[in-house]
């Protein structure tokens, strides 16, 4: 499993380009990092892998994951996972729907898919969480059950926006570390977005550093 | 007062213009009105009537109008018309006054009115009057024993309301499409027979409806002067026998087979003209001329009557009994009766509708005048329209509402 | 503790006094006449004899049935298309094809719909879909070979299915703009790339995720839609069947008969048709709670792949259609208002005339002028009130009890009918009578209730972190509602008060019952012309009456852009 980025950049409507055309592999269970000053497109690059664009974009160069290429392909069809700044639990939803929602439809039965959340919430230390509103978890355990709800739902790609920066420096180690694990140990290549040095020290995989594109048209 | 008039009303014939140079026949009105009169004029005078009247049709609204404006000169009395979708929204309005004890300033000042409204408030003692006599014009009503001006629906009228205008039932058609017209109700059946989906009839609820079925019931029932009495359980289940049976027989031949009505005449006139159906309903003998001048009804459009006669009534303004402007309203109701107001009333390019006069009342002059006024090809003639029928006592045309929905309504 | 009470009392009081009496005991004469009680007509005695009246109207079964069927499925619909036109501006893989070009000109599309009067728009749809219509004229005689037209049941037919069409119709630009404004305080968006990341299809992750989100921001213009749809008149009286109508018409039928006895049975109607509204509140709140389950089990499946495909495609068929209907309608009866004579099968009219428009310059000013005043105070003063009951709210301790709510909305949620007449004799007693000034009164029980509704959900979602920055500045409570919460609900506020100045506009029974017909607005006119069934009158005052709230709403939407706008430069 990989994810390969060749000459991938987006052009808006105006026949801007954002930023400088992206060439990237990531192996499976690899962490990249693509970083750059605010504002330069890191969450239009990711958006544009996961297919989140709206109309206003257009994509050039090509996105190939597992061999198959997706670069203009349906989000729901490419199985690229995404975590963004908030962990975004759906407000309507325990906590254990929240992970029901992302468990593929394919796996089990009713009893089957209830062990399967709750092994989740164990692996995200939070056991007897199963009923408990999104509201009233802390940040920390909000990113921790985002993060399994996209687990859960097998991505074969994890796109991750910035997702440590609201949380403090402590916490944002941990999480860190239980994200890192949780893809290698699903060998799943991750692309993160992130403007702490850290981050990439931690992740010790490939790197990239946006560059604001041109302003010309192609 | 009428020496002024034979002046100059031969030479002004049905004008604006005469109306609103009165300037000194208001002084000769001040000259020959007797004293009581006189002080309802010098009582009305600077009041605004507010004259609740259905307001549907733009031809009245501007009659209306005018007459307010004619009084403003005359009697320095405006007009205000409060224009009803239904006339008992006046009735309910002065029901609610009285509910409130408001017994003096009501805000109905006049209304038109005939019918099962006017029953329904001389029954709850709703009306100023008698008053009918008060007024100077009444010498040009004949008011003798069942004149039509004295009884409404067969109520007596008892001097509560003043006749203003004449009306009459008719069908309409569009001579283009329909040759040969149904002059009876048994030809009428065979007519929608041939002519299938093309006849129908206002919704019975609406007065119109129920117009057409007292029309039919009085062809129809063996003894006519029993609907001159009140209704009772027996002589209406025989008085109206024949007419569900002619009703059942014709209903399957009715636009959309009898399960839906027009809502009103008005809706079932635009279908004549939409060419939906071929044979509509007015109570109103210039309905097909008044309506090819306002470009309502095709050109071709006219009205016929059933060879026995149509039912006829008369539509009357009443004064409730808590009127604000009492003395200036009956200013306007005896401008109404004014001979040059019912001959413009009657100018089919005004409004068309018959006056109420008595013609044998006229001086030469005033006769003159109705006969000098511009005719329309879409006008019948007053032979043509043939004999008035009676109408009904009010209690036939409740308990045919009834019956009908029991009937027909699923 | 007890203090802080105060202001939420006073509040409660003085809406009790202005909103909620008049609607109880107007509510309250109608009962005591329903059960044989109406001293006006010398009628002093209990007695059920009005009910059994009542029962014994033949064909009332059928009434009924066509009074549920119609208004639960034209809120059904209008719902659902509603619900889907706003999955589909959010939607941004491209759908509709050239439509989707139309996304940020939806607002301006619905606006004429959403401002016509609903009389204008029955008008114009029945006659665009009556077999003498405009359709069939353009089809014929080439095609059909109709040179008359055929008599068939496209409308007023007996299912009332063009009633439910013109509900639809008009309901539906209501309820999507309701939906946009309440959508912009979920995080749609994001809510969405994620579920769809998850491998979730677009509709799919809308249904599951942003309508269990969306339903309880909207729950209330629902109902009032629900409500309508049960006891519209002039709606039912233009495109509903009439043999029997629709229990509305029922009751308006008894209300308006020349027997003045029968405003007895007629309060039983009323007060039936006010006990039908509360049934069928419950029985959709049910319903909608079951759905609710429903998704949530669905949820907990993980399905992703849609088995509504056939659903999309009717939606996807529906909601350009309903709109071009509604808009169509407008076109014809402003094509209408400048016609001498149109006969069929002509496609256009054979004879033009501005008679109608020239004639009414001197005639409306006066109408304008009384339609303009009462909706302008009345939606001045309900906007006011909306902000003070809120604003005491937040400074005086969270939620005031959601009953309260309810009440607010209780003259929207019983039939008009049933209680106006009670209203007006009390009025009367009180020697409040055909004032400019007790018109204003009774429109703003009616346009309170709206902009409350519209405003409610926008105000209680304002971030508070803007609140707590500018308080933590030290900024006065009332610097904060003038200079944050008023600036930021700028777009709301007007959105409010455009729907308060709508609603005000066409109000007709309150301003003909309690101005005793002396305080002639534009819609008191225009539906006494209208019982004259002349469409070309109707076309004029129809434009007429939709013109100030046209104007109001594109004030509305335009004004925070061109704010916007001055502050990018």
């Amino acid at each position: 499993m990989s994810l390969e980025l060749s000459k991938f950049s987006v052009i808006s409507h105006q026949g801007h380009t954002i930023f400088t055309p992206v060439d990237l592999v990531i192996a499976k269970g690899e962490v990249a990092c693509v970083m750059g000053p605010s504002g330069v497109g890191k969450s239009t690059l990711l958006n544009a892998i996961g297919g989140h664009l709206g109309s206003d974009f257009r994509v050039a160069g090509k996105l190939v994951l597992n061999a198959q290429e997706v670069t203009h392909m349906r989000v729901a069809e490419r199985h690229i996972g995404i975590l963004f700044q908030d962990p975004l639990l759906f407000p309507h939803l325990t906590v254990g729907d929240n992970l029901a929602f992302g468990l593929k439809a394919k796996v089990g039965d009713a009893k089957q898919r209830r062990i399967l959340v709750e092994q989740a919430l164990d692996q995200a230390q939070l056991t007897d969480f199963y009923h408990r509103h999104p509201q009233t978890l802390s940040g920390g355990q909000q990113s921790r059950v985002a993060l399994m709800r996209a687990l859960l739902a097998q991505p074969q790609a994890l796109l991750l926006d910035e997702p440590f920066s609201k949380l403090d420096l402590d916490l944002r180690h941990t999480m860190r570390e239980f994200l890192f694990d949780q893809a290698r140990l699903r060998l799943i290549p991750v692309l993160l977005a992130t403007h702490e040095p850290a981050d990439a020290h931690a992740a010790n995989g490939p790197l990239v550093i946006l560059k604001p594109g041109s302003s010309h048209a192609l | 007062m009428m020496t002024f008039l034979n002046n100059s009303w031969a030479t002004q014939l049905s004008s604006i213009v005469l109306m609103t140079s009165l300037g000194f026949l208001s002084q000769m009105t001040h000259a020959t009105s007797t004293p009581q009169w006189q002080q309802t004029i010098d009582q009305g005078a600077g009041d605004t009537v507010y004259w609740h009247a259905w307001g549907g049709d733009v031809r009245t609204n501007d009659f209306i109008t005018w007459v307010g404006e004619q009084t403003e000169i005359l009697y320095d009395v405006k007009v205000k018309q409060v224009k009803l979708s239904s006339t008992s929204e006046a009735v309910t309005q002065v029901l609610a006054e009285k509910a409130a004890g408001q017994n003096t300033n009501g805000t109905v000042d006049m209304i038109w009115i005939n019918g099962a409204n006017f029953l329904a408030m001389k029954e709850q003692e709703l009306l100023h009057g008698p008053f009918v006599t008060d007024l100077p014009n009444s010498k040009y009503l004949n008011l003798g024993p069942n004149a039509p001006a004295t009884v409404d629906f067969t109520e007596a009228v008892a001097g509560l309301e003043v006749p203003w205008r004449l009306a009459r039932f008719v069908f309409i058609v569009d001579s283009k499409r329909v040759a040969q017209v149904p002059l009876s109700m048994a030809q009428m059946l065979t007519w929608a027979k041939a002519n299938p989906g093309r006849l129908t009839h206002p919704v019975v609820s609406n007065f119109m409806g129920t117009t057409f079925l007292k029309q039919a019931l009085i062809e129809l029932t063996p003894d006519v002067s029993l609907l001159q009495q009140p209704a009772t359980e027996q002589s209406f289940i025989a008085a109206t026998a024949p007419l569900w049976r002619w009703y059942d027989e014709i209903k399957p031949y009715l636009w959309r087979a009898g399960k839906n009505f027009p809502e009103n005449e008005s809706i079932q006139q635009q279908m004549l003209s939409d060419g939906a159906i071929d044979i509509a309903m007015a109570f109103d003998p210039a309905a097909a001329a008044a309506g090819i001048a306002s470009g309502l009804l095709p050109k071709s459009a006219r009205v016929f009557v059933p060879s026995q006669g149509s039912l006829g009534n008369v539509s009357f303004v009443a004064i409730p009994y808590n009127a604000s402007h009492r003395a200036a309203a009956k200013l306007v109701a005896n401008f109404l009766l004014q001979p040059e107001t019912q001959a413009r009333m009657q100018n089919i390019n005004v409004l068309g509708s018959f006056s109420v006069l008595d013609p044998t009342q006229f001086n030469e002059t005033q006769a003159q005048v109705f006969a000098d006024l511009p005719t329309s090809e879409a006008l019948p003639t007053l032979t043509e329209l043939g004999p008035t029928l009676l109408e009904p006592h009010a209690s036939w045309g409740e308990k045919l509402k009834q019956q009908w929905s029991q009937r027909y309504s699923q | 503790m007890l203090t802080s009470h105060w202001p939420k009392l006073l509040m409660l009081i003085a809406l009790g006094m202005s909103i909620l009496l008049p609607v109880v005991v107007g509510l309250g004469e109608a009962l005591r006449a329903a059960f044989g009680i109406l001293p006006a007509l010398g009628r002093h005695s209990f007695s059920v004899d009005a009910w059994q009246q009542l029962w014994q109207l033949p064909g009332l079964i059928s009434s009924l049935r066509l009074t549920l069927f119609s208004g639960f499925a034209a809120t059904i619909m209008a719902l659902a298309l509603a619900i889907f036109g706003s999955s589909w501006v959010y939607n941004i893989s491209p759908k509709l094809f050239f439509l989707d070009k139309l996304k940020p000109l939806m607002q301006f599309i619905m606006v004429p719909v959403l401002a016509a009067p609903h009389a204008a728009i029955a008008i114009g749809l029945a006659f665009l879909i009556a077999p003498s219509g405009w359709l069939a004229r353009w089809l014929s005689p080439w095609l059909t070979n109709w040179t008359l037209p055929p008599d068939w049941a496209t409308v007023q037919d007996l299912w009332g299915l063009s009633l439910t069409l013109g509900l639809v119709i008009k309901e539906l630009p209501f309820l999507w703009l309701v939906c946009l404004v309440a959508l912009k305080q979920i995080n749609v968006s994001k809510q969405m790339s994620l579920a769809q990341s998850m491998g979730y299809s677009h509709s799919l992750a809308w249904r599951k995720i942003i309508i269990p989100q969306l339903y309880p921001l909207i729950r209330l213009p629902v109902m009032v839609v629900l409500v309508y749809a049960l006891s519209t008149v002039d709606m039912a009286q233009i495109l509903g069947p009439n043999n029997p109508p629709t229990l509305a018409l029922v009751a308006l039928r008894l209300y308006t008969d020349a027997n003045v006895q029968m405003l007895l049975p007629a309060s039983a109607a009323a007060i039936s048709l006010a006990m039908l509204m509360v049934m069928s509140i419950l029985l959709w709140e049910m319903s909608v709670r079951g759905l609710m389950l429903v998704n949530k089990v669905s949820i907990r499946s993980g399905e992703r792949a849609s088995k509504w495909t056939l659903l999309g495609t009717i939606l996807t068929t529906a909601l350009p259609i309903s709109f071009l209907l509604g808009l169509l309608s407008l076109l014809v009866l402003a094509i209408w208002s400048i016609t001498w004579r149109w006969s069929f099968p002509e496609a256009w009219p054979t004879s033009w005339s501005f008679d109608y428009w020239l004639q009414l310059l001197t005639e409306w000013p006066l109408a304008l002028k009384h339609s303009l005043i009462t909706a302008l105070m009345s939606s001045g003063l309900a906007l006011m009130l909306t902000v003070i009951w809120l604003e005491v709210q937040d400074r005086f301790g969270g939620h005031v009890y959601r009953a309260t709510l309810w009440l607010i909305y209780l003259p929207l949620l019983v039939p008009q009918i049933a209680f106006l007449y009670g209203l007006k004799v009390s009025f009367l007693r009180l020697g409040l009578s055909g004032g400019i000034g007790t018109v204003i009164w009774a429109h703003l029980l009616f346009v309170f209730p709206y902009v409350m509704l519209s405003l409610v959900d926008s105000w209680r979602a304002l971030d508070q972190r803007y609140l707590s920055v500018a308080a933590s500045l030290g900024s006065s409570s009332w610097t904060c509602l003038w200079r944050i919460k008023l600036r930021l609900l700028l777009r709301p506020l007007l959105i409010a008060w455009a729907i308060g100045m709508a609603v005000s506009i066409s109000q007709y029974l309150p301003t003909l019952l309690i101005g005793a017909g002396r305080v002639e607005s534009l819609t008191t006119e225009a539906v006494s012309l209208a019982s004259g069934a002349d469409r070309r009158l109707v076309g004029v005052y129809g434009l007429l009456q939709a013109l100030v709230p046209l104007l109001a709403y594109s004030f509305a939407l335009l004004l925070p852009r061109w704010f916007a706008l001055k502050h990018m430069k």
